[in-house]
């Protein structure tokens, strides 16, 4: 710190501007710097804003100044404060013809605005012209700000010049539209379908750089869909074994080896294509034996191949020879002394030990010196193996090991996580009961607040239920040690929320049922806990609801029931509570104690808490009262909807729709056209397809069998996909459709409800009408429980712990067999999707012609990925740049203060001074507010040229 | 893919910030002051990876490198190799070393667009496009002609 301030000193009062910039830059730079305190640096931001507000305003900024200006509104903008006044200025800037300041332009606009921000608009323009200009380094420019500035709407209007641009002649454009292109996939995959066959093509570019880019954008696709590139492995391996047999130019050599980033990148796609495919994966053997013969695993860039071919290894359906080779670069990651190959030796372990699980049995000695390492990221990447490694032999070391470094770190972040994997390991593995609980009292007791409040529901639960066998035995002494071991734990201060509820809720349901502890004992513990944690309503409720549950099964019993003197005061207390819901919890309790025992035992049963209570939605034991006042001349019930609008048909979809207006603000949709009433069963299948074209621009074959319902609604996609609201038509239609697991609006019916919990409450006030509704409340909480307990927990798939006492996930009791039997007939999505497929056919506008291109596409495409073995061949004739040993640069940054200063002058090139014009539409600009609209096409017109 | 590509110096100053993920100015300072806390805290000696899914979302990883009062830090995600990450990191500072003849903060804070043309012609987009410190120092020697 110093040394910069000394050197900033001189540098601003010898060389003035010897950085091309000016004394002020450097004064605030060094102001910045030498500031003590965040408010100091704030005062010199802010005066340094005034600063140049004002100049940003005065007439003729000289264009370098203005550059500068710009770079300084960057610059107080990565401090943190807002530039936003400047960003016209910047905006501005890169409709400039110097190529330096229309980059300075870019450049800030790309840091400044993100892809919906109104100025953008002004620049598409620009972009527009740049991605045409005759200097590639314009070219390059304009594409660069294409990545960063693009949204998917204004991804059209870019679109061909991108595409034309892999063509390019110089290389340098053709990498980079690629790389647009790919940036376009991620933004929007629908936008650029049609345009994927490009990146096969680009594979065979002639220029290996272009074709390492195109790896890229292949590894996204492939990861979507592997099925439709398996085709390309013989070509993937063919590249690989060139680039391992220096078959490229020696300029793509790195550190001695040769293309170390583009052979990284193949051995992921590989590893992704060859996954669980035995003929890909032979054809790999011998390209991977020959990279772990060959890689230096003495640079750090050999080690990242070595690793990636581990990995790679660990994917695909490896020989034996191979592990072999994988164990051994392990065991030398393990053995080095630097951190960063330990690290990677671990994480190469985790992956390899689900192929053959006694790798690590060689390692245990290098995994427990990790494990005690003072590095922190090495410590959790062994904790990860060790919870990959877990059986229910070592579970308990584990475990242990796992408490003991959870309650010596702070990030609460990874004491979350770490926390929950006690819990899944212990729910998984527990040896005993009683070890179990012993565990989860460690957790809450050291991440109470920090994990989820589910966890302490299955353990209610599982104290509750035991551990599912039909053994009351076991699952009375369970319950007997959960209870000794809360009795002393409770008396400790400070105990999380979260441990307290779990404990108050056990002590009251299970506290006295053993009758080794007394009704008073446990009572006095109670109220000591409501009123040690007196400012926790959630802790007193429980503590008081436990509290009725003791006094109820001393009644019940038949025993005589003696309120503690501190209980009387406690509920005293309570019912003046503010909260209502201590009140009411405390007048009920008022109210039991009056009751006599038969009473008691129904309200409050003996160990009952599992037991399912069954609910009549449709309030059916009402019917005779609603018959008989009919009869004696009431008026019927009229639901809400029939009341508000005589006009909707009551078919399913109106009701559906109205739930979806309600559930969101505006509707920017059309609204459908008046239909003819149509039977609900049919009018689902007709409905529900219609705006697929916007999400799978794939297009399918036309169905014959539309109705002219669904034509109709075609054609209303049609106008939307057109375009004329499309800014805000289609954010809010695909938030609607994902609020409502993906069925449109319009399509919504019976069907879409299905997967949807909400609907449960709409239905249920309406009667039934049709048969969708009247089904639905039957299946709807069933399959809710179904999915909870089939996807609730990642442990179901590995199936190998399942089989040991595990149970935590165990739903309640009446659904756990069929959890258990039907775990593939999940049938939630079913309905939705095969409805689905068949409307994406109505889209006959885009049907047959693109389909048929695309198919061309491929055909031509995949024939030349079949040959690119042997354009990789050509590389190798390019010319040979000579190979420039790197200098290392560690020990050339701590020269600081040595350097000399005098060596550093930038050119700066200049133009003369603004044009009026510029400035004129510029103030024309500012004085219609920043934020154009089109209402004014020709304003713009003229400016942007 | 990269998410963040940063410079800091020891005092946890920015000196370069680039988010491949348009972030709003707060969010990018709340990030770079947790990646600096995580960073200053390290012990010496130990590994230069970090996984800081409590900064940057689930599955992701952080490379840095510490060059006498500058952090160098690359964000990414489980896509990336880490040890490639380390070796990028590595030609980012040779170019810049070869660019301004043994770089220092200074450079950096007072050369701001340069360095960015310098970044933005190795990390493009959030992709690795170009590995070769020639290759890269011709392109930004072109641009400034």
């Amino acid at each position: 710190m110093e040394q910069l301030k000394t050197i900033g000193r001189e540098l601003a009062m010898g060389s003035q501007g010897g950085f091309g910039q000016s004394k002020e830059f450097l004064d605030l730079v060094k102001s910045i710097g030498e500031s003590r305190s965040k408010a100091e640096e704030d005062r010199i931001v802010l005066s340094e804003i005034d600063i140049l507000k004002r100049k940003l305003l005065e007439p003729d900024v000289p264009k370098r100044k203005m550059k500068e200006y710009i770079i300084r509104l960057v610059y107080i903008e990565m401090l943190g404060h807002d530039a936003s006044f400047g960003y016209i200025h910047a905006v501005k800037m890169t409709h400039d013809d110097n190529l330096l300041l229309k980059r300075t332009g870019y450049l800030a606009v790309t840091l400044f605005l993100d892809e919906d921000h109104d100025l953008i608009i002004l620049i598409v323009n620009t972009i527009q012209k740049d991605l045409r200009s005759d200097n590639y380094l314009v070219v390059c420019a304009a594409l660069n700000a294409v990545c960063r500035l693009i949204n998917e709407e204004t991804i059209p209007a870019v679109l061909p010049q991108v595409v034309d641009l892999l063509n390019h002649g110089k290389e340098a454009v053709r990498k980079k539209a690629i790389m647009a292109l790919h940036r376009f996939h991620r933004k929007s995959p629908s936008s650029v379908s049609h345009l994927v066959s490009n990146f096969r093509r680009k594979l065979c570019d002639s220029d290996p750089g272009v074709m390492g880019a195109t790896l890229c954008p292949l590894f996204d696709l492939i990861s979507e869909d592997v099925a439709s590139y398996k085709d390309l492995v013989s070509s993937f391996v063919g590249i690989l074994k060139q680039v391992t047999e220096r078959k490229l130019p020696k300029s793509y050599d790195y550190h001695q080896m040769p293309a170390p980033f583009i052979q990284i990148k193949l051995l992921k796609i590989m590893a992704l294509l060859s996954s669980g495919d035995k003929s890909a994966s032979e054809m790999m053997y011998m390209v991977l034996g020959d990279l772990f013969r060959k890689c230096d695993s003495s640079t750090n860039i050999g080690n990242a191949i070595l690793y990636e071919c581990i990995r790679c290894i660990s994917c695909i359906i490896p020989s034996p020879k191979l592990l072999e080779d994988a164990a051994e670069a392990i065991s030398k990651f393990l053995k080095s002394d630097s951190h960063n190959l330990k690290y990677m030796g671990i994480d190469g372990l985790g992956r390899l030990i689900k192929i053959s699980s006694d790798i690590a049995e060689q390692h245990q000695l290098a995994v427990i010196d990790c494990l005690e390492d003072p590095d922190d990221t090495l410590k959790r990447k062994t904790f990860e193996l060790l919870y990959k490694m877990t059986k229910s032999s070592n579970v308990e070391v584990i475990v242990d090991r796992m408490i003991d470094y959870m309650i010596s770190i702070n990030d609460n972040h990874y004491k979350t996580e770490i926390a929950s994997r006690c819990v899944e390991l212990a729910e998984q593995f527990a040896p005993s009961n009683q070890w179990f609980i012993q565990i989860m009292n460690k957790v809450f007791e050291h991440a109470g607040d920090l994990v989820n409040i589910k966890v302490a529901h299955n353990l209610m639960r599982l104290i509750a239920e035991g551990f599912g066998e039909d053994d009351d035995d076991a699952d009375n002494k369970l319950r007997l040690s959960a209870v000794e071991s809360y009795l002393q734990i409770i008396s400790e201060p400070k105990l999380p929320s979260l441990f307290l509820q779990v404990i108050s809720w056990v002590l009251g349901e299970y506290g006295t049922a053993d009758g080794k502890y007394s009704a008073s004992y446990i009572s006095g513990k109670l109220c000591d806990v409501a009123d040690a944690y007196s400012s926790d309503e959630t802790v007193k409720g429980y503590a008081v609801t436990a509290l009725m549950k003791i006094y109820a099964f001393e009644i019940a019993s038949g025993r005589k029931v003696d309120v503690l003197p501190e209980c009387q005061s406690l509920i005293e207390e309570l019912l003046a509570s503010h909260s209502t819901d201590l009140q009411q919890r405390a007048y009920e309790l008022q109210a039991l104690l009056a009751l006599d025992a038969r009473a008691v035992e129904s309200i409050l049963p003996l160990d009952a808490s599992c037991e399912d209570i069954e609910v009549d939605k449709d309030l059916s034991f009402l019917n005779g009262y609603i018959q008989q006042a009919i009869e004696s001349g009431a008026q019927p019930y009229v639901s809400e909807r029939e009341r508000s609008g005589g006009m909707f048909e009551t078919t399913d979809y109106h009701s559906q729709d109205h739930h979806e207006v309600t559930s969101h603000a505006l509707r920017f949709e059309a609204y459908e056209l008046p239909k003819p009433s149509v039977p609900s069963q049919a009018s689902t299948t007709a409905l529900v397809p219609v705006p697929e074209p916007s999400y799978y621009s794939e297009p399918h074959q036309p169905i014959s069998t539309s109705s002219s319902v669904s034509e109709r609604e075609s054609s209303e996609i049609k106008l939307r996909l057109d375009g004329v609201k499309q800014k805000w038509g289609r954010p809010s239609y695909q938030s609607s459709t994902s609020a409502s697991s993906s069925t449109p609006p319009q399509a919504a019916n019976g069907t879409s409800t299905h997967s949807d919990g909400g609907g449960v409450a709409s239905s249920s006030s309406s009667k039934p009408r049709s048969s969708y509704e009247s089904k639905k409340p039957e299946i709807d909480p069933e399959k809710q429980r179904l999915a909870a307990s089939l996807f609730g927990g990642s442990s179901s798939s590995r199936s190998d712990r399942k089989s040991s006492s595990g149970g935590g996930h165990k739903p309640a009791k009446g659904t756990a067999n069929k959890a258990a039997t039907v775990p593939k007939e999940n049938p939630i999505p079913v309905p939705d999707l095969l409805d689905f497929d068949e409307p994406t056919g109505t889209s006959d506008v885009a049907a047959t012609d693109p389909f048929k291109e695309l198919e061309g596409l491929m055909e031509s495409s995949s024939q030349d990925g079949g040959g690119s073995t042997d354009v990789m061949g050509l590389y190798s004739t390019d010319a040979s740049a000579p190979v420039k040993t790197t200098t290392s640069v560690d020990s050339l940054l701590s020269e600081l203060s040595d350097s000399s200063r005098g060596t550093y002058h930038q050119s700066q090139t200049t133009k003369g001074p603004n044009s009026k014009e510029a400035l004129e539409k510029d103030a024309l600009i500012r004085q219609m507010g920043v934020n154009p609209t089109s209402q004014n096409p020709t304003l713009f017109k003229d400016l942007l040229g | 893919m990269i998410k963040a590509v940063m410079m800091m110096n020891t005092q946890g100053k920015p000196r370069l910030a680039k988010f491949y993920d348009f972030l709003p100015v707060e969010k990018q300072q709340e990030l770079i002051r947790g990646v600096f806390s995580v960073l200053s805290s390290r012990p010496e000696n130990v590994s230069n990876f970090l996984e800081i899914d409590s900064l940057f979302g689930p599955d992701s990883r952080l490379v840095y490198k510490h060059y006498a009062t500058l952090y160098f830090v690359l964000v990414f995600d489980g896509s990336e190799n880490e040890l490639a990450m380390l070796d990028l990191i590595q030609v980012l500072v040779e170019t810049l070393d070869k660019c301004f003849s043994n770089v220092c903060e200074l450079d950096i804070v007072f050369n701001y667009s340069k360095m960015h043309t310098v970044l933005d012609e190795i990390v493009f987009g959030g992709q690795v496009l170009e590995t070769r410190s020639d290759e890269v120092m011709k392109a930004v020697e072109e641009i400034s002609k």
